[in-house]
């Protein structure tokens, strides 16, 4: 449990809600439909309200309180459509983005892929996503949780910290004309910390993200990244080629984190994607990656616990895309399902890779020669045919000899595919919920790995 | 500034014409020809208003330094793919931003309330999250000088507002550009966009500068997608335009239906390129291609926050550091590079009248004869390289990076336009070809990755060219070229003059921790560098 939270600390001066309720969120839903000419429309509520806190070089940088919310109303009128945002949620304005709306659907060209909006939805309750807490805290609070990486990195002369902690409330409505309601309100939390050496040869990183602030442990991810900083101190050099991988679970969530963007069956039914099959089609039911392989996502997973639908409203529930090494679900969008028959599976907001029974300390130890890597950096695209990236290891890159982590190395640059990683895998550890901010929830494990392609040396620390 | 009531009164749609935003005026109306420079109006009283009281309540509340921005970003995009349009999508957001100095420690809050009561909340805010802050600072802020300016405008230099052309405009283009493309055989696929945005800014900070800006950038990114008869493989064309601190007149410029039939058949020539052999090559590098790893490793690194280590947690530090050892001694490449900053270069994707920080900004030297002699930098920056401006007998002043991508974001340092110096000869691409023997060039930005210090990079490209005997000879496909920076710009021999120099732009660079996005442009000529290290990408599942 955090140390830092003391609810007598004062709220924010700023407004008393701290995002759009149920209730305000339904009226404005109401209101549009009511205003609408279009044929049908569509309505968005996004409200948020975050905290943050940046520290680094062993000073308090920027700190800030940032709210808003938006309104988006897409007006469809025959087979056009457009979609209008502003974040003046007065009646003149409302009313002024309707009739804004239907005024640009009207000039739009035919979209011979339109859809009806969706009509009221079975949709799962996750109030638990919300913690009064974290919505409400206060700016002295996160202050206190930077000091705590802050006030022992000045005690020494041997470390600079750098790091961010930010949390955030967000309430996304969804309405139509066909009667669809959906509203699902959130917090989050997170920390991530960046600890160097002040000799400038070492470097550690470490973080923590969860629904909850109190869920957060800020002596732990301090003792984490000080302890690879000092591990990683004066790295040593050694050849590039393919190497026996143990990755963090934060270095498999940067790279598997990439690949659901690749289960679009439209892509691959084009002849424009990994899984398209030569001659037509896609591989749907094929053998991808190895058996002990499976990828889900799921929004009411524990240690999810993100938005039960998507931005069209479609509910979302569990969904296996990759099920013992089969691909056995393809992400299918409404236009593309309308179009071949298939059923629609919603856009995921996390995903979900399966974790195992072996340890770290076991991974290590069953390890003759390999490289324990912390995080991956800068990864691009260089090969969409065969999902391969290229991108670099930062923050704590270790050699293992004979079951223990012998040095500390210089970081490399990869050129390498998720897909041959997850075929190449031999162990799969705990899973814990990565630090990647901004792209949904990940769930990943630590993972064993043979024969990854590391290509260059770098000399950055 | 225009309020959005006005916004509306003033519309076409009140009038019953139906166009996205305000109406196209007369001029607009004749063939986009001999046209004046959009000219900014002075700040409307109630916005002054506002922006007063936000400083008045933060000096009450106890802050020693304070500014302010009420801004107003609009985005208009038309999204199509071959014969549709996927979506028509316009944006309007208005708030204000407000950050406090009070002991030395930044505060800042952000709120979408356009109400006196909306906007004191929000400065005491700011102030009280400056005064939480007291008790984990070490060194206080200071300031670079910097002179007031009361009753300061500005306007990017457009001619043609993209908010005033109807969407059917719009849409008609892209359609025309896709229909282009289909033409050509094995052409399967083609995206289109169209997008626009608009800033109005509006600043005042306690030294009693009052700024009103507007702002606006154009960007129309196209891919065009060959795949084999069989399936088996496909090939992309995309960047094949640059993103622009201008408006429609560079639409018409660019005339996309035109000039998609020849990128569609680029498309369809890559896709039977012959793939790269691994080795060393001579490179030749197009400003198309230049531009995003100039930006990369000469531009990133060369941010004063990074070399202090201020991104360390997220964007990554520089190996130009630290400045103490680095300035006037390091060297960055070969001679004949030299580089400079510049915010007010025009139709630069970051150019600017005034920064966010009040500055008026100017070009500076970054890299002159391949040494590093300075950075970029904000006032509060500018202090840390006070010892270097005295040294040099330089005034400590910033150099105008301060950049907030919106009003609820807070400034910090960003990219102004980086842009290598055009050579002393006045020669080309062509010329370049013709002077290697054995070489690629390349055109147009690909995958791109670099380490968090900017020392180890790999880049690709949209189109790669075999060069035998000073001749083109075919293109090539799965082609990286991967360096250490110091040593790939040691490499450049060769830099075109002043008439190869082009405006290569990036539409959204992220930085910061919450992340902000930062449309930066950099001009460029083509370079030579000799023997780098290219490598094969292709790979068979």
């Amino acid at each position: 449990m955090s140390i830092i939270l003391d609810p007598r600390a004062p709220r924010s001066l700023m407004a008393d809600d701290v995002v759009i309720s149920r209730a305000d969120a339904q009226r404005v839903v109401e209101s549009v439909v009511k205003l609408s000419k279009a044929d049908a429309v569509q309505v968005v509520i996004r409200s948020s309200r975050t905290r943050n806190v940046r520290f680094a070089a062993n000073q308090l940088s920027t700190a800030g309180v940032i709210e808003d919310t938006t309104l988006v109303v897409m007006s469809f009128i025959g087979r056009k459509h457009s979609a209008v945002t502003t974040n003046d949620l007065s009646p003149e304005s409302i009313e002024r983005t309707v009739r804004k709306a239907e005024a640009i659907a009207r000039l739009a060209p035919d979209d011979a892929e339109m859809l009806p909006v969706l009509g009221q939805q079975n949709l799962a309750d996750l109030s638990a996503a919300w913690d009064d807490a974290t919505a409400n805290l206060d700016a002295g609070s996160v202050t206190a949780a930077a000091n705590t990486a802050l006030g022992p990195a000045r005690k020494g002369n041997t470390l600079t910290v750098a790091g961010f902690l930010v949390t955030g409330a967000e309430a996304l409505a969804i309405g139509t004309s066909a009667g669809l309601f959906a509203y699902h309100r959130g917090t989050n939390a997170n920390y991530t910390l960046t600890v160097r050496t002040a000799d400038g040869t070492g470097s550690g990183w470490a973080g923590e993200d969860a629904p909850a602030w109190g869920a957060l442990d800020f002596a732990r991810v301090s003792a984490q990244a000080i302890e690879k900083a000092e591990r990683s101190r004066n790295p040593v050099a050694i050849e590039p080629g393919r190497y026996t991988v143990i990755l963090e679970p934060q270095a498999v969530g940067d790279l598997v984190g990439l690949m659901p963007r690749y289960f679009n069956a439209r892509s691959a039914d084009e002849g424009r994607s990994p899984f398209a099959k030569a001659g037509g089609g896609n591989k749907l039911g094929e053998t991808i990656v190895n058996a002990m392989i499976s990828l889900t996502s799921d929004p009411s997973n524990p240690m999810v616990m993100s938005r039960p639908f998507d931005g069209d409203g479609m509910p979302l529930t569990k969904q296996s895309w990759i099920s013992n090494g089969t691909l056995s679900t393809m992400l299918v969008p409404r236009a593309w399902a309308a179009r071949k028959n298939l059923t629609a599976t919603g856009t995921p907001n996390n995903i979900i890779l399966g974790g195992g029974s072996t340890s770290r300390d076991q991974m290590i130890a069953g390890t003759q020669r390999g490289i324990l890597v912390t995080r991956l950096w800068y990864l691009r695209e260089t090969d969409p045919r065969t999902m391969s990236y290229t991108g670099l290891t930062r923050d704590g890159t270790f050699l293992i000899e004979n079951g223990k982590i012998t040095k500390s190395i210089k970081n490399m640059r990869f050129n390498e595919s998720p897909l041959f990683l997850l075929n190449n895998v031999e162990a799969l550890g705990p899973v814990r919920r990565t630090a990647t901010e901004g792209s949904g929830v990940q769930i990943m494990p630590i993972l064993k790995a043979r024969d990854f392609n590391f290509t260059s040396l770098s000399d950055a620390v | 500034m225009t309020s959005r009531r006005d916004f509306v009164a003033t519309t076409a749609l009140a009038a019953g014409a139906l166009a996205v935003g305000r109406p196209r005026d007369a001029a607009a109306h004749s063939a986009h020809t001999g046209l004046m420079p959009h000219v900014q109006q002075r700040m409307d009283a109630p916005t002054r208003d506002l922006l007063l009281l936000a400083l008045d309540t933060a000096k009450r509340a106890g802050a020693s330094y304070a500014d302010v921005r009420i801004q107003r970003v609009q985005r208009n995009a038309v999204f199509t793919r071959e014969k549709q349009i996927l979506d028509v999508i316009d944006s309007d957001t208005m708030g204000c931003g407000i950050r406090a100095l009070v002991d030395g420690c930044w505060g800042f809050a952000a709120t979408p309330r356009l109400t006196n009561d909306g906007i004191a909340r929000a400065a005491n805010e700011a102030v009280a999250t400056a005064k939480a802050n007291r008790i984990a600072r070490d060194k206080a802020v200071e300031l670079a000088p910097n002179p007031a300016h009361p009753d300061a405008t500005w306007s990017s230099g457009f001619t043609i507002d993209p908010f005033t052309i109807s969407i059917e405009e719009k849409t008609t283009l892209a359609l025309a550009a896709n229909a282009a493309a289909l033409s050509v055989p094995g052409v399967r696929f083609v995206n289109t966009q169209l997008q626009f945005v608009k800033e109005e800014r509006n600043y005042a900070n306690t030294d009693g500068s009052i700024i009103a800006q507007t702002l606006v950038r154009t960007y129309t990114p196209m891919a065009i997608t060959a795949v084999s008869a069989d399936r088996s493989d496909f090939a992309i064309r995309d960047a094949v335009v640059q993103p622009t601190g201008r408006g429609w007149e560079s639409v018409l410029e660019n005339d996309l239906p035109v000039n998609a039939k020849k990128w569609a058949e680029e498309a369809a020539e890559k896709l039977k390129a012959k793939s790269v052999e691994p080795g060393r090559y001579d490179l030749i590098l197009h400003p198309s291609n230049l531009g995003l790893t100039l930006h990369e490793s000469v531009a990133h690194p060369t941010e004063l926050d990074r070399a202090y280590g201020y991104e360390a947690n997220y964007a990554g530090t520089s190996f130009v550091a630290p400045p103490e050892k680095v300035l006037g001694t390091l060297k960055f490449g070969s001679p004949m590079m030299n580089i400079y900053g510049d915010r007010s270069q025009a139709g630069g994707c970051a150019t600017v009248g005034y920064d966010d920080d009040g500055v008026k900004p100017e070009q500076f030297d970054i890299i002159k004869d391949g040494i590093v002699v300075d950075y970029q930098t904000t006032r509060e920056q500018a202090m840390w390289l006070d010892w270097w401006y005295k040294k040099r007998n330089m005034p400590t002043r910033s150099h105008g990076c301060s950049y907030a991508d919106s009003w609820d974001s807070v400034a910090f340092q960003r990219m102004p336009n980086v842009s290598i110096k055009p050579g002393a000869k006045d020669i080309g691409w062509n010329e370049l070809i013709a002077a290697t023997d054995k070489g690629i060039a390349i055109m147009g930005r690909g995958s791109y990755s670099i380490d968090q210090q900017r020392y180890n990079g790999q880049f690709g490209g949209a189109l790669f060219y075999e060069v035998r005997g000073g001749k083109i000879t075919g293109q090539l496909k799965d082609v990286a070229y991967q360096f250490r920076t110091t040593e790939f710009w040691g490499a450049l021999d060769m830099l075109g003059g002043q008439k190869s120099y082009e405006l290569y732009a990036t539409f959204s660079d992220g930085k910061g921790q919450p992340g902000q996005s930062n449309a930066v442009t950099h001009g460029c000529v083509p370079t030579r560098h000799k023997q780098i290290n290219v490598i094969n990408t292709g790979r068979k599942a």
